[in-house]
């Protein structure tokens, strides 16, 4: 189980959040000049790298607001936490 | 079912395949007169044909590259031990209970396959088809499994709705009092669902290869794709150097991505755990699988008499092949709500594998954006029971240059073009 | 073997002694005993049968490690299957019997299997039984196959679950982990200190050492008295840790009650702990390993420490006379222990060449034969151990002994480190696995950590302490670690004896031979996992845990491979076998997924409603009276609000305010079709879609005021929505000044329905002027009915002239009272769920989730308007995708039914031309109206909207009907009433 440290509320237990997948996508538009293979890889194609993936989660059981996280998906080591606002921080690969 | 062995067979089968004679005879000069079920040859520098990943997608493909299209001149590279990633961790679950079209003739080619596949491959890969109840705990639930079955019949797969009293008789063990948190409504069967020995699965499709002239290359890592001045694959770089090839088959699950970005493209992939749990040994006390819609957990039981259990995939994306608590401990307690009797029943241990998870959960099957390499991925958690139409859509594509009718509604276009085929949708069962 | 209790020694109370049954017999114990131990003084060899072949076996172990006796303990509702006898506690009454034997572990017929046992090498099943069908087969290998047998009746025990939180926890009470929390606990840090056993102390138990001068097993007491002192410090007994879960989460099981006859009632059987730990010391020791050698099962072969725990901690001799078979020094050890016992040694038979002279020293007083450099190359005895066969260059000797202690070296148990994701080596001096890359803030001490001299192990394992602690911030006291003799036993590596005549077994319970190894090598699984999947080594109940490290060690020594080289298998949670039941802690029942309540609950249940849930609430489906059938119920109730009026509980469906200036903005981002230019006090008709264009929610939105809008949904969207409106603002646009607030539990609804629903308002007392002319369809006021505020939307689900009165949710009892109170003149009933779903249909009006799935697209549903808005919003650019323009969609259609007036059942589908042809669609929605006395029905059907008057088959099972696509309305389709 996971340990989060939220950015408002402080350490929880991974119970307490719900993971909502890839940071950092932007949305294309507006929608009559994007291409369908434009929109299929944005509704879709996803990094999935195996190691650090930056990422958003929720404090669903807690104050409700989302942020960032940068985790390791080999080991779910947290490397990085980090407000909505706050700009996308270097990690090593 | 009719078999028809023909004289050379029959001769083979006593000779040198595996038959309840052979095992009397090498019996009784003490087993040293079986050979390696296949063999370790170090890698050729080149192939007409290389199959990348020994589970059972890669290990089928070469199976029937071979057999279905005569190329034998061709290699399956696998990074670790055959059958070690997915193909080893699953719940062996096989079944074709799908609601569209499409999938019903995916999966229904795969189940029939398995239903010939210990003759085919002379391996014993017990299939087993003790039948697959799916259960309904509520109104709605139910109505949707007359849409199902209804759907299922019309696309050819049989199957029926059962009565709570046939449920209880079918399955003694759970709860289907009204007071039961998930009270049963009813349900529905598929008689030739059922479950398959995974790991006998790899080995009889690597033996059976083998026997066909196929190499399998065992801890042998592919670290990098090579492609011509046109774009097209020319090789690959290992572990154990670089091999030289004009088409590449993928089937790779969990590591689809990696292989693609290898290649320079994206898929619509992400990999998640998804674990899977045998209790201890116990006497016969279920002998169909059981699918809970509302708890989207399985169960059943092995032929070694462990209960084998599996839920949904755990939530966020992960490499790490093992399975984290939360979701454990919603899958387990599922199982000992809805069997009263199993809470005393001690899980022996716990597992997990990586999927690769696409939206519409329903794999990719096909040509990729890179000419010369096909893919076989997105398989999410449903994998095993399609082992072997996996294989033959891979070989066929590979060999014709053409897909497979049952696997071309399962092209990447399908991304761009909106028409995905999505089981869950039609219901919420989980796959 | 002929186990007995000796007149002294051991920690069991002779003068508390308790009854117990196995396998039907009445035997004695004591307290302090287990059924293991107790079994051994009353003299029983035979305690299993193998799993296989069924071959006699005897205790081999003490611990968790033990193959061979598996019982199942107790009958009826709390029997319990698989248990080791070496972990049951023993009490008053308890009775058990082996598994998988019948009728009786001493005399059982699966025998047979060994006559043949030749047919059954490794993996046998892959080679035949093909034909002519494996299942032909299965049935009688699954009745063979299995141990014990699970519970039939529903476990009647309570079980408990904890989170703590600690800055060290300890695993492993014996010496090291002791010394560790000593330490670490001194500091003032929170600490806890796990240990499986019921007693503190781990090997001191049984092996007799001095720690600071003083015997262990007071050092020991002592310890827990400065640990009970300090006041952050927590001890749990019975209690193992079973899973090592990411960023330092462990997973222990406490048996709280197992150990007593009658447990008190407010105490759970079991209590699962979820600790995290700021830093985890392993403790958790070594696991002695057995030398393989022919004919090594025979009951009366035992590890030599099992031999020495029975014997000092039970006071149990585990044989009369009794030959030690080892390739380390602990075999002298274990000689002095039985010697001073009284138990003739008959024989130290060590694989060594030479033996250090102070160890012999030390045995000089004994006349004890030792022989070296040979091996026991065979045994005797049927059902027990009569004579061993010690062979070597000099020697080829028979030698009678009743028992066997054999030690191979020391495993160190590393299953959670594994777990943890550490990586062990090979440590080929010591020649065993020790912990090597850490990946979580853990440490291992003592013999977990491969140090097997006490002295050393109390050293590092305090500095442990003192350095874990010090990560939290605590500084320890100043302390000097413990003090004892460190010398480690001297080993020689030695796993197999490769001469001699019978079966020699690597994995007892699986019945897997080193010849079965031989033959997963010759067929070429020779990978570790290969070899254990090919043989089923260490996949048995006891998880390899004296066959695993020996297995592979004899893999690698078959294919000319190092042990290094040949590599580990991984270890997995739980560390021993877990009750599901204890898993799941309280979530059973009740508590597996609490189905939420309405306020008004209560007064429903007084009417007599039958509840269904529905989307996570219970919520009434009818209001029988006495008398009636559900379907008589919902008829009446339907027919009531068509006549009169009904009182239906909308509390689920969700609201949600949206507050700000750019409220608006965001509400024409999340519809499909405009709501910014909704003027305050109107209402209207909205869906949602997902950014792939499928609609996941429809409601009514109302402008309460300027810049203030509610958002309504479905019941069963009400969270989701509220959690989608917030991920949708916060991460996509948070330049959006709005603030959202879900208000679903705050409000509770009365919705009032039906053609006296204005005169039953005016009854109950309303302040504001709710005439049609100032009152209107679609419209929204907030007023005080029956003196409560109140917000009363007039929007309709049922085509009748409607209220939905939204109060204050803890009024809602006393609101719903004061409704059927004045509205009883009127003819008001209270309506379920069931009529209210046929009522909408009679209508033709849209039930997300029922009508749509997750593919339907606005167009499906008559929708295709929404792509006239100008501005963009969540999905519209997937309803251009080249798929969402297709004309052979689903199209949502009325369907009447031909030549009857049956009800069309929910889920059958259409067909043109016989079931053959494919399915054309499928009913979504099917209700039997009372008021137009025919079925009323609503279908997704493939381009429905072009064909309408077409009729179909509609076919379930064997029911077939006919039916004409229609429009979807059904009734009023001028929608007079609904605007009255």
């Amino acid at each position: 189980m996971l340990r989060i440290t939220c950015p408002y509320c402080g350490p929880r237990d991974e119970l307490e959040f719900r993971c909502g997948g890839e940071a950092h996508i932007v949305r294309p538009g507006p929608p009559e000049t994007v291409s369908d293979e434009d929109w299929g890889a944005y509704l879709f194609q996803r990094q999935n790298p195996v190691g650090a993936h930056h990422e958003r989660w929720v404090h669903e059981g807690g104050c409700r607001q989302w942020f960032h996280l940068v985790r390791d998906t080999r080991t779910h080591e947290v490397i990085a936490v980090y407000k909505m606002d706050e700009p996308k921080p270097e990690v090593p690969e | 079912m009719s078999y028809r062995i023909s004289d050379w067979k029959i001769i083979w089968v006593l000779g040198v395949g595996y038959s309840g004679f052979r095992l009397i005879r090498e019996a009784l000069r003490g087993h040293r007169g079986w050979g390696p079920a296949w063999r370790s040859p170090e890698p050729k520098a080149r192939y007409d044909a290389l199959i990348v990943g020994g589970g059972g997608h890669g290990l089928a493909t070469a199976y029937y590259l071979a057999k279905n299209h005569g190329l034998t001149n061709i290699a399956v590279l696998e990074k670790g031990w055959i059958g070690g990633g997915n193909t080893g961790r699953n719940t062996t679950v096989i079944r074709s209970n799908y609601y569209y079209p499409e999938s019903a003739a995916l999966y229904d080619f795969s189940l029939k396959l398995y239903e010939n596949l210990a003759q085919e491959l002379n391996y014993n890969v017990m299939i087993s088809q003790r039948g697959m109840i799916t259960l309904a705990h509520s109104r709605h639930d139910l109505e949707g499994a007359h849409r199902w079955v209804g759907a299922m019949n019309a696309n050819g797969v049989e199957t029926r709705m059962l009565s709570v009293a046939e449920i209880k008789r079918r399955i003694p063990a759970l709860d289907v009092s009204p007071t039961a948190r998930y009270p049963v409504w009813g349900g529905f069967m598929q008689k030739r669902a059922g479950t398959g020995r995974h790991d006998a699965i790899a080995w009889g499709y690597a033996r059976a290869a083998d026997r066909l002239g196929v190499d399998i290359i065992q801890n042998c890592e592919v670290t990098g794709i090579d492609r011509g001045p046109d774009g097209a694959v020319t090789g690959v770089q290992t572990t154990r150097g670089a091999i030289a090839t004009s088409k590449i088959g993928l089937a790779v699950s969990g590591r689809s991505t990696a292989l693609a970005e290898m290649a320079g493209f994206r898929l619509p992939i992400t990999t998640y755990a998804l674990q899977a749990f045998v209790t201890e040994p116990l006497k016969p006390c279920l002998d169909v699988v059981v699918l809970s819609l509302s708890t989207g957990t399985y169960l059943s039981q092995s032929d070694k008499g462990g209960l084998v259990i599996g839920g949904g995939f755990d939530l966020y994306p992960s490499y790490a092949q093992r399975g984290n608590l939360p979701a454990a401990r919603r899958v387990l307690a599922a199982v000992a709500d809805q069997y009263p009797g199993f809470g005393r029943v001690r899980l022996l241990r716990q597992w997990a594998g990586a999927v690769d998870v696409v939206h519409d959960s329903s794999p990719i099957l096909g040509t990729s954006p890179v000419e010369g390499l096909y893919l076989n991925c997105g398989w999410g958690t449903g994998g095993f029971k399609a082992i072997p139409v996996g294989g033959t859509t891979l070989a066929h594509h590979m060999a014709t240059g053409r897909p497979h009718a049952v696997a071309a509604p399962f092209s990447l276009e399908r991304f761009s073009t909106g028409a995905l085929i999505d089981e869950a949708a039609a219901s919420g069962i989980p796959h | 073997m002929s186990g007995r209790r000796l007149d002294q020694g051991g920690q069991v109370d002779r003068s508390q002694p308790l009854s117990f049954t196995f396998e039907g017999r009445a035997y004695t114990g004591f307290v302090g005993d287990t059924l293991a131990s107790a079994l051994l003084a009353n003299g029983v060899s035979v305690v299993g049968r193998s799993f296989k072949l069924h071959r006699p076996r005897g205790l081999f172990a003490a611990g968790s490690d033990e193959p061979n006796a598996l019982v199942q303990l107790e009958t009826g509702a709390r029997t319990e299957p698989n248990l080791k006898a070496t972990e049951i506690e023993l009490y008053e009454g308890l009775s058990a019997r082996a598994v998988n034997c019948w009728p009786s572990a001493r005399f059982d017929l699966g025998a047979v299997n060994g006559l043949a046992d030749r047919f059954f090498p490794a993996g046998f099943y892959y080679k035949t039984f093909m034909w002519p069908d494996w299942h032909l087969y299965e049935w009688a290998i699954r009745r063979a196959a299995g141990l014990g047998k699970a519970p039939k009746d529903a476990d009647p025990d309570r079980y408990d679950m904890r989170f703590a939180h600690c800055d060290v926890l300890v695993v492993g009470g014996g010496p090291a982990g002791l010394a560790a929390a000593r330490a670490a606990a001194s500091g003032g840090a929170r600490v806890m200190l796990v240990e499986q056993d019921a007693a503190l102390g781990g090997r001191l138990n049984w092996d007799a050492a001095a720690i600071d001068g003083t015997d262990g097993l007071a050092w020991t007491d002592k310890v827990l008295e400065e640990l009970d002192a300090a006041e952050e410090a927590q001890v749990l007994t019975r209690t193992t840790a079973i899973g090592y879960f990411d960023h330092n989460l462990i997973g222990l099981v406490e048996r709280v009650s197992d150990h007593v006859e009658q447990a008190d009632s407010d105490k759970p059987r079991q209590r699962f702990w979820q600790v995290r730990a700021g830093q985890v010391i392993l403790a958790t020791g070594v696991e002695e390993r057995p030398i393989v050698f022919p004919g090594n099962d025979r009951p009366g072969v035992m590890m030599a420490s099992a031999v020495r725990r029975y014997l000092n901690q039970y006071g149990v001799a585990a044989g009369q006379s009794a030959v030690i078979f080892a390739n380390n020094d602990e075999a002298y050890l274990t000689a002095d222990t039985l010697h001073a016992a009284g138990v003739e040694v008959a024989a130290i038979v060590d694989t060594r060449v030479s033996v250090s002279p102070d160890v012999l020293a030390a045995m000089s007083t004994r006349a004890v034969p030792i022989y070296s450099e040979v091996q026991i190359t065979a045994t005797r005895g049927r059902k027990a151990l009569s004579s061993v066969l010690v062979s070597g260059a000099q020697v080829d000797e028979w030698i009678d002994c009743d028992l066997l202690a054999v030690s191979g070296g020391f495993n160190p148990r590393l299953q959670l480190f594994r777990q943890s994701g550490g990586k062990p080596d090979y440590d080929e001096a010591k020649a065993m696995f020790v912990p090597d890359l850490s990946v979580q803030a853990e440490t291992s001490v003592g013999g977990a950590a491969g140090e097997l001299g006490l002295g050393e192990a109390l050293t590092v394992a305090h500095e442990a302490g003192v350095a874990a602690v010090a990560e939290s911030g605590y500084r320890a006291a100043d302390l000097v670690a413990p003090v004892a003799d460190s010398r480690a036993p001297q080993l020689t590596p030695f796993w197999r004896v490769d001469e001699g005549k019978g079966k020699a077994f690597v994995d007892f319970q699986n019945d897997v031979t080193v010849e079965d190894i031989a033959l997963s090598a010759r067929e070429n699984f020779v990978s570790v996992e290969h070899l254990k999947r090919y043989t089923t080594l260490g996949m048995a109940p006891d998880q390899g845990k004296t066959s695993g490290v020996t297995g592979l060690a004899i893999l690698g020594e078959l294919t000319g491979r190092s042990v290094a080289e040949t590599g580990a298998t991984a270890d997995r949670f739980p560390f021993v076998p877990t009750a599901l039941g204890t898993l799941a802690g309280q979530a059973r029942g009740e508590l597996f997924r609490p189905i939420k309540r309405m306020a008004a609950h209560e007064v429903h249940e007084e009417l007599g409603a039958v509840f269904e849930e529905y989307g996570g609430w219970a919520r009434p489906a009818y209001y029988p009276e006495p008398g009636e059938s559900g379907w008589d119920a919902e008829q009446r109730e339907a027919l009531c609000v068509r006549q009169a009026a009904g009182l239906f509980d909308g509390s689920p469906l969700g609201k949600i305010e949206v507050v700000g200036p750019d409220a608006g903005t965001f509400l024409d981002r999340i519809y499909a079709n405009r709501l910014s230019n909704l003027k305050p006090g109107r209402l209207r008709y909205g869906l949602m879609l997902n950014e792939l264009g499928v609609v996941i929610d429809d409601g009514v939105a109302a402008c309460l005021g300027e810049n203030h809008f509610m958002v309504g949904t479905t019941g069963a969207g009400a969270d989701t929505i509220a959690a989608w409106l917030e991920e949708w603002h916060q991460t996509e646009w948070p330049e959006l000044d709005i603030v959202i607030a879900p208000m679903t539990q705050q409000w509770g609804v009365l919705t009032l329905s039906g053609p006296r629903a204005r005169d039953i308002l005016d009854a109950v007392g309303v302040e504001a002027d709710i005439s049609a002319e100032a009152f209107p369809h679609m419209r929204f006021i907030e007023t005080n009915v029956a003196g409560v505020p109140a917000r009363i939307f007039r929007v309709s689900f049922t085509g009748e002239l409607s209220y939905e009165v939204n109060v204050p949710a803890r009024r809602m009892p006393d609101m719903w009272r004061a409704f059927m109170t004045a509205g009883q003149p009127f003819g008001l009933s209270s309506v379920g769920l069931d009529a209210w779903m046929v009522l909408r249909t009679e209508k033709g009006y849209l039930h997300v989730g029922a009508d749509t799935d997750g593919a339907t697209v606005p167009d499906d549903i008559g929708w295709a308007r929404v792509m006239k808005k100008q501005s963009d919003f969540i999905g519209r650019r997937s309803l251009t995708q080249p798929e969402n323009l297709r004309t052979d969609r689903y199209q949502l259609v009325g369907l009447e039914t031909v030549g009857s007036n049956a009800m069309l059942p929910v889920g059958a589908h259409l067909f043109m031309g016989g079931a053959d042809g494919g399915s054309e669609g499928y009913v979504t929605s099917s209700g039997f109206s009372p008021t137009l006395q025919h079925g009323v029905a609503l279908a997704m059907v493939k381009g429905g909207r072009a064909r309408m008057g077409q009729v179909f088959e509609v076919r379930m099972d064997k029911a077939l009907h006919r039916a004409r696509i229609v429009d979807p309305c059904f009734y009023d389709p001028s929608g007079d009433r609904l605007n009255d």
